[in-house]
């Protein structure tokens, strides 16, 4: 068992590549709805307002690359891929049905931040605490199950032949368009 | 940023080992014998403790609830005295132009004002009242994960030793290697080879 500061950095870079490939399945439009084996009408991932890259540049130096804005140009996004940088961090809309959930991801840490969930009743006397506080736990259930699901797809996929036969040469067309 | 806020932070961890005796009784127990101190300690520059969700400054696990369903639910209050440089910087001046005046010398050595500036620190930091910070700690015990509504450095430590203090229970951080290693979905085989991955190149 490896120590755990020293498992976090090593495997770190996974997490940036998981959060590239959402990126590249959420720009192609690729169906996701498979991927999590929902039971739901329609589920869809979309990029938020928020994109960062990093690029490692050796000696312990790294270029990085923050794309803000509802409908911020992403070219210079897949620029910096093309030159070697993974996404570390991106802020993601899941809807599900009518429900639209809001949040950032990190990669190397999964940590989620700023996570807003479809809207909830009033707290209008102690007696709605406790519900309240149990729906809030199933709106947050729903969307790092996701999260969970389609990382665990993306090992699965990640430690296949299809990633090298399949995966990469199709993310490399899609960057160098 | 609390479990009920209308956006939240959030940090996860699994629970290693389950209890031997009775799950609620021992919940309650880790969480009463470990509240947060209701009296300031002038001498302690933090204090970390648990309180229920729905009161903060009453710690008291009696008189509101900690379980939630299947669910346990509650927080971490941490309380922290921090003096800013800046006043530190003023009194410790002060005290130098004093000290100068008092003794008819014309500087201090470097030791003297470090002396000064140790007292001056211990003085104000124990008139200082502490700031206090609660984050949310949603516990399913069923599953043996935990979401902690932080994802501070600093707090997420204070839980991990709080948590093993109260529950004698280990909470291991989920990030991408734990999330491999944890998974009921993905085979010793899979776990094997991405234990041996090394980073794409999409890059030609």
């Amino acid at each position: 068992m490896l120590d755990i500061a020293v498992s976090y950095n090593k495997y770190k870079f996974l997490g940036d590549e998981f959060l590239t490939w959402v990126w590249y399945v959420v720009e192609n439009e690729i169906n996701i709805k498979p991927m999590l084996a929902m039971e739901c009408n329609t589920v869809s991932l979309k990029l938020g307002n928020t994109i960062v890259l990093e690029n490692s540049l050796g000696d312990e130096s790294s270029e990085k690359i923050t794309i803000k804005g509802d409908d911020a140009g992403l070219e210079e996004g897949t620029t910096a891929l093309r030159k070697g940088a993974v996404v570390t961090e991106m802020n993601l809309i899941f809807t599900v049905d009518e429900n639209e959930w809001r949040f950032s991801i990190k990669g190397e840490s999964m940590n989620i931040t700023g996570l807003k969930t479809p809207a909830t009743g009033n707290i209008e006397s102690q007696d709605d605490i406790e519900g309240a506080v149990l729906e809030k736990i199933e709106l947050y259930t729903i969307p790092l199950q996701a999260i969970d699901t389609l990382f665990e797809y993306f090992i699965k996929k990640r430690v296949s032949d299809r990633w090298r036969d399949i995966e990469i040469p199709a993310m490399r067309e899609w960057i160098s368009l | 940023m609390g479990l009920l806020s209308s956006s939240v932070s959030i940090a996860r961890y699994r629970v290693e080992g389950k209890f031997e005796s009775s799950i609620l009784e021992s919940v309650r127990n880790g969480l009463t014998k470990n509240i947060i101190s209701q009296i300031e300690d002038e001498y302690a520059e933090i204090s970390v403790g648990w309180t229920p969700l729905e009161s903060e400054f009453d710690p008291d696990f009696e008189k509101f609830s900690f379980s939630f369903g299947t669910y346990f639910v509650f927080s971490l209050r941490i309380d922290k005295k921090s003096v800013p440089s800046k006043i530190i910087k003023k009194h410790v001046a002060l005290e130098v132009i004093k000290k100068l005046k008092e003794t008819h010398r014309d500087f201090l050595s470097k030791n003297e004002k470090k002396d000064i500036k140790d007292l001056i620190t211990e003085k104000l930091m124990r008139q200082m009242p502490s700031t206090p910070n609660t984050y949310d700690v949603m516990w399913d015990y069923e599953n043996a994960t935990v979401l902690f509504f932080s994802t501070q450095k600093a707090a997420n430590e204070e839980l991990e030793t709080l948590f093993k203090k109260s529950f004698q229970l280990k909470l291991i951080r989920l990030f991408p290697f734990t999330m491999i290693e944890n998974s009921l979905t993905l085979k010793d085989e899979e776990k094997d080879l991405a234990a041996n991955l090394a980073s794409t190149k999409l890059l030609r």
